[in-house]
């Protein structure tokens, strides 16, 4: 029987609120959303926080709008929202291709987006699409707000730039014009975390690749969003030979591990061949010749 | 620290301790084992509840985290003596072998119905895929899921009122 280690609980009534908690019981606090990934590490002992500050009431969390040139998504909307949801189908069709395969659907239910972005777990999937898209982190103290680039947001595995008194709010992403985005992942079975995934984002002007990235997720640290790679995309024009040598480039800038789910020769040959297809099927979508 | 929620429409006001499960406190606390507990990782779907009409694993939620919001059990999808649609079902198509899966399965498409009562053999696949059956009984298990999509009435048990 697995059970937490002992902690006292808080429930927070506003953003405010549970901020002011968090900067009165300090470092050994931490906030709890959906709890899907925080309970399973307590449950193994593998994180003991001494106080839980409960955030599921503070609805002014849960959105998805379009706002000021930006897609504005708050910290608290589930997984299920974001697979559901029309926006951002609409404008970043890698949300559904990631959400479908997160997990399973009960377990949507309840994980949200903030609690996979700061849970920091490097196989987890939607800190690989938000830098992809460009993404950013609005994080907030009582002393006031930050904006943070999904590339800066990650400190290291399960370590964030969110300081102690601080709370991630909301995750903005850029509109811009003639953008198509994809991702693509190997997991051992369904609803697993990824053996690799590749998510991609391109921003087209004309023929050519204005912009693009690539963020992976489970072949090791800093591959959220790969600076070599947006170097190769830059003003080139999509081709086969592209997607082949930017493949190369992310099997080259990634460092797996051998363990279950596979050999570090396997993950690369994956992290090649998964950013070849997501790059493929993004820049097919911003030329609109794929849904 | 005390909890107060609705469990099949009852009001249950408890003690709890704050690191307490949701699965352990339904079936040890209230007492009402039909709620299984099955791998503690939120895997298997077996300890599947209703929260305010949608299906949570109960293995990973805290009990005081649903403190002031409406449970369903496996017992409340019987009303006075008469079977929930997708209980009968599982007794018609022979939707149950061993047992043990069986409480997740039958919420999860308690769940799946209230919210599209006519859902295609896809549909119901990829709602149940959170659920495990040792079993494999999976084909009899969708059947008698479409068996109660079949006569579905628009009664909407355990949704949020």
């Amino acid at each position: 029987m697995q059970v937490p280690a002992p902690f006292e609980y808080e429930r927070a009534t506003s953003v405010e609120n549970a901020i002011a908690l968090r900067e009165r019981l300090g470092e050994e606090a931490r906030f709890i959303a959906g709890g899907h990934s925080l309970l399973p590490m307590m449950k193994l002992r593998l994180a003991n926080p001494e106080y839980l500050i409960d955030i599921n009431d503070l609805t002014e969390l849960f959105f998805i709008t379009e706002e000021a040139g930006e897609i504005r998504i708050g910290a608290m909307t589930r997984h299920r929202e974001l697979l559901e949801s029309e926006l951002l189908a609409e404008h970043f069709p890698i949300f559904r291709d990631a959400e479908k395969v997160i997990a399973d659907p009960v377990v949507r239910n309840r994980g949200t987006l903030g609690g996979s972005l700061c849970q920091a777990d490097p196989s987890e999937d939607l800190s690989a699409v938000c830098a992809a898209l460009d993404a950013s982190c609005l994080i907030k103290s009582t002393t006031g707000e930050r904006l943070v680039a999904m590339t800066d947001f990650h400190v290291g595995p399960y370590e964030t730039a969110v300081g102690d008194a601080e709370m991630l709010t909301e995750i903005r992403i850029p509109l811009k014009a003639n953008s198509g985005s994809a991702y693509e992942k190997v997991e051992r079975r369904a609803g697993d975390w990824a053996v690799v995934s590749s998510g991609a984002a391109v921003w087209m002007d004309g023929d050519v690749i204005a912009d693009g990235r690539v963020g992976l997720a489970a072949v090791g640290p800093n591959t959220t969003s790969i600076g070599p790679v947006s170097d190769a995309l830059r003003g080139a024009a999509p081709s086969e030979e592209l997607y082949q040598q930017v493949g190369e480039i992310a099997a080259a800038n990634c460092s797996p591990q051998t363990d279950q789910r596979g050999s570090v020769a396997y993950k690369k040959h994956l992290a090649m061949e998964l950013t070849r297809r997501s790059l493929r099927r993004a820049v097919a979508r911003a030329q609109g010749q794929e849904a | 620290m005390q909890v107060n929620m609705t469990i099949n429409g009852d009001a249950v006001s408890e003690e709890v301790e704050p690191r307490q499960l949701l699965v352990h406190f339904i079936r040890d606390q209230v007492g009402l084992t039909g709620t299984h507990w099955g791998c503690d990782t939120s895997n298997c779907g077996t300890c599947v509840v209703l929260i305010d009409g949608e299906p949570v694993k109960s293995c990973t939620t805290l009990a005081v985290m649903v403190s002031g919001h409406d449970v369903t059990t496996v017992e409340g999808l019987e009303i006075e003596g008469e079977l929930d649609n997708v209980q009968q079902g599982f007794i018609e198509c022979h939707g149950l072998q061993c047992g043990f899966c069986t409480p997740g399965m039958m919420l999860t498409a308690r769940a799946l119905l209230n919210n599209n009562p006519d859902p295609s053999e896809h549909t119901i696949r990829e709602a149940i895929s959170g659920q495990i059956c040792r079993c494999t009984g999976y084909a009899t298990i969708v059947r008698s899921i479409r068996w109660a999509a079949d006569r579905e009435t628009p009664v909407a048990i355990g949704s949020a009122s």
